[in-house]
C-alpha cells in the first residue's frame, strides 16, 4: 500500500503577518518557513502506518507544489521519514491549481491513500484534498481525526458537531485530516536527516491550469483598543458591563 | 441568473448559522438584482423547511431522500452542482463549517466555479468580483478576486448575523438521479453527545488553559459554562497535554471560532492562541500575571488566580439571572 501526503510550506506559527508592495504581497522577509502544522501530522500518522509491521504500506511519499524555495522543508519531510518527495515546480496560484497538478500527478503515479490536512495555515483555503478527490474522482473523508489498517480494511474516524463516526471506506481515498490524527508530530532524528540528503526529490513540470482566483490584496486587522482591567473582587461590575456595555449575554 | 444556497440539515433541524447563511444569500441576491434559492439535502419536515422563509427565502428546492439524511461529501456536491446548473446559478453559497468544507471544493471543480472559503462579509466588488476572506490563520484578511462565471463562498460564521425578513416559501421537490456509486464510504457508528453545547455552534465559551494548573481543577470552569450555558474549550498545551479532548482546543492549529463572548481562563494568549479567538465580538482574561499578551487583545481583564475568580464569577453571573 502507497501513501501519498500534500505537504505545504508554510510561515511559522509564531510569525507577525507584514505586506509589502501596497499590502499586496505576503512580506517574506525574515520568515521562518515549516512543513503546515497538520500535513506534518498526517506525515507522522503515515509514518506510524508504516512502522506497524502489520500493515502493507511500503512507500510514502511527500507532494508540494511550489517553487524551489520549499526544497528544504521537503528534505525536513524526508528526514522526518517519507522515502520520497515530489515537487512539481509551479507558482501555486490557488487551491484549484495547487489540487489539479497533484491531481495530474496522481494520474501517472497512483496511490492508495492520500493524506491532506485540513487548511494549510496561509491562505486557509480548506479546499485541496477534496479538490483532488473530486478531480480523481475518489471517494473523500474531511474531518478525519484517526486512520487505521487492518491488513486491507480502512478504518476512518470523522469529526461531526459533539461527537464522531466511525467509517469504512475503499481505496484509493483521500483523508483530509485535522488535529488528533497523530499525536504530536515527529522530530527528525540526526539519521534521519543524514538519510535524507540521499533520498530522492524529483521536481516535475507544471501542467497548464486555469486560476480561477486571485489575492490582490490584503488587510491586517483593526487594532483593539485598550483592555478594561476590573478588580478581582469585583465579579458583579463585569457581569454588569458584559450586559449593558458590551451587550453580550 | 440567480444565487443558491446550501442549507445543511443536523438531524432535520436547521441551526442559526443555516438562518445567518440565508441572510447572507438573500442580500447578495438583492446585490445582484436577482433571486434566491436555497437547497436542502436529506428528510426535512415542512414546517423546518418554512423557517427558510423567516430570512428571505421565497422557494426551496429539497432533495428529502432518507439516502440523503448524513453527509456524504461526493453525493452532496453533485446534487448541489445539478441544483446550481438547474436554476442556473452565478454564486453558490455555503457555511464555512465542516460539511461546507466537504462539499464546495467538489462543486468548485465540478463547476469550475473559483471558490474561496471563510469569507467575511459581502462582496467588496461585484465587477470584478471581489471577496474578504480571512488569511493566516486569523491574523489578517485577503482581498480575493474571483475570476472564472460561477463563483462558490463559504461564509464564516457570525460574520453577517440573521436579517429577519419574512416570506412566503415555495417549496418544491428537486428530482434528481442520485448515482449509488458516490456511496462509497460507510458509516459503522456515531457517536454524539447530545446534552454538550457545541463549541463550533455557542455564542458563548469559557476556555482554560495551563493557569488551571492539572486537569483536576477543570470544576470551576465546568461550572461557569454550566451558568452561561457556554461550551467549554481549552488552550494547546492543555490538549497536547491530554488534560481535555482535542475537540476542545482552540487556535490556529485547532478550531478558529467566533462567539459572542469568549472567557480565558488561566491562558496566556500566545499569537497562535489569539489567531482562533480573535474574531469573538468580545473576550474577557482573566490571568495572574498583569503582563501576559491576553490582556492586550481582550476588552475586559481581571488580574487573579482562576481558582479564586471563576467561582466568583459564576456566582455573579448566577445571582444576577435570578
Amino acid at each position: 500500500m502507497k501513501i501519498l501526503v500534500c505537504i505545504s510550506n508554510v510561515p511559522d506559527t509564531t510569525t507577525k503577518v507584514k505586506f509589502k508592495e501596497g499590502d499586496s504581497l505576503f512580506d517574506d522577509s525574515g520568515v521562518q518557513w515549516i512543513i503546515n502544522p497538520w500535513d506534518e501530522l498526517a506525515l507522522t500518522r503515515a509514518m506510524e502506518l508504516k512502522e506497524d509491521a502489520g500493515n502493507s504500506v511500503n512507500e510514502i511519499c511527500v507532494i508540494h507544489v511550489g517553487g524551489a524555495s520549499a526544497d528544504a522543508t521537503l528534505r525536513k519531510a524526508l528526514a522526518i521519514g517519507a522515502d520520497k518527495a515530489v515537487r512539481i515546480d509551479a507558482c501555486p496560484a490557488d487551491a484549484y491549481h495547487v489540487a489539479g497538478q497533484i491531481a495530474e500527478y496522481l494520474k501517472e503515479n497512483p496511490f492508495d491513500i492520500i493524506f491532506s490536512g485540513i487548511e494549510s495555515s496561509d491562505y486557509n483555503g480548506s479546499s485541496v484534498g477534496a479538490m483532488i478527490a473530486e478531480f480523481m474522482d475518489y471517494p473523500g473523508i474531511s474531518s478525519v481525526t484517526s486512520v487505521n489498517l487492518d491488513d486491507d480494511d480502512i478504518q476512518v474516524n470523522r469529526a461531526i458537531p459533539g461527537g464522531k463516526q466511525v467509517l469504512k471506506t475503499e481505496t484509493p481515498f483521500v483523508a483530509v485530516v485535522q488535529k488528533g490524527i497523530a499525536k504530536e508530530p515527529r522530530i527528525p532524528s540526526m539519521r534521519g536527516i543524514m538519510m535524507a540528503r540521499k533520498k530522492p526529490l524529483e521536481v516535475k513540470p507544471a501542467v497548464e491550469l486555469e486560476v480561477l482566483t486571485e489575492s490582490i490584496k490584503f488587510e491586517l486587522p483593526p487594532a483593539k483598543g485598550a483592555c478594561k482591567m476590573i478588580d478581582s473582587e469585583s465579579a458583579e461590575q463585569l457581569v454588569e458591563l458584559l450586559r449593558n456595555e458590551a451587550k453580550v449575554l | 441568473m440567480s444565487v443558491i444556497a446550501f442549507a445543511k440539515n443536523w438531524n432535520g433541524k436547521f441551526k442559526n448559522s443555516t438562518f445567518e447563511l440565508v441572510s447572507y444569500t438573500k442580500a447578495l441576491a438583492n446585490q445582484l438584482n436577482t433571486n434566491m434559492v436555497v437547497l436542502s439535502i436529506g428528510e426535512v419536515a415542512e414546517e423546518e423547511l418554512k423557517l427558510l422563509g423567516n430570512y428571505g427565502a421565497d422557494k426551496v428546492l429539497t432533495v428529502s431522500n432518507p439516502q440523503l439524511n448524513t453527509l456524504t461529501s461526493r453525493a452532496y456536491a453533485d446534487i448541489v452542482a445539478k441544483a446550481a446548473n438547474s436554476v442556473g446559478a452565478e454564486v453558490i453559497v455555503l457555511s464555512d463549517n465542516n460539511s461546507g468544507k466537504a462539499i464546495a471544493p467538489r462543486v468548485s471543480v465540478k463547476l469550475k466555479a473559483g471558490h474561496v472559503a471563510a469569507v467575511q462579509e459581502l462582496p467588496l466588488s461585484l465587477d470584478p468580483f471581489v471577496v474578504k476572506k480571512s488569511v493566516f490563520s486569523g491574523k489578517a484578511f485577503g482581498h480575493i478576486q474571483i475570476k472564472s462565471d460561477k463563483k462558490i463562498l463559504t461564509i464564516a460564521k457570525n460574520c453577517f448575523g440573521l436579517v429577519a425578513n419574512p416570506c412566503d416559501v415555495a417549496i418544491e421537490e428537486f428530482a434528481v438521479d442520485i448515482d449509488t456509486n458516490l456511496f462509497k464510504v460507510k458509516i459503522i457508528q456515531e457517536e454524539e453527545q447530545k446534552d454538550k453545547v457545541i463549541l463550533s455552534d455557542a455564542d458563548i465559551v469559557v476556555s482554560a488553559g495551563r493557569g488551571m494548573r492539572s486537569p483536576e481543577n477543570w470544576g470551576p470552569v465546568e461550572e461557569l459554562a454550566e451558568v452561561l450555558g457556554a461550551a467549554t474549550a481549552c488552550s494547546r498545551p492543555v490538549s497536547d497535554e491530554g488534560w481535555r479532548g482535542h475537540e476542545e482546543h482552540v487556535g490556529q492549529t485547532g478550531k478558529v471560532i467566533a462567539p459572542n463572548l469568549y472567557i480565558a481562563a488561566g491562558i496566556s494568549g500566545a499569537i497562535q492562541h489569539v489567531a482562533g479567538i480573535s474574531r469573538s465580538k468580545c473576550i474577557v482574561a482573566i490571568n495572574t500575571d498583569p503582563e501576559a499578551p491576553i490582556f492586550s487583545v481582550a476588552d475586559y481583564g481581571i488580574v487573579g488566580d482562576v481558582m479564586d475568580v471563576l467561582p466568583r464569577l459564576t456566582e455573579a453571573f448566577r445571582n444576577s439571572k435570578s
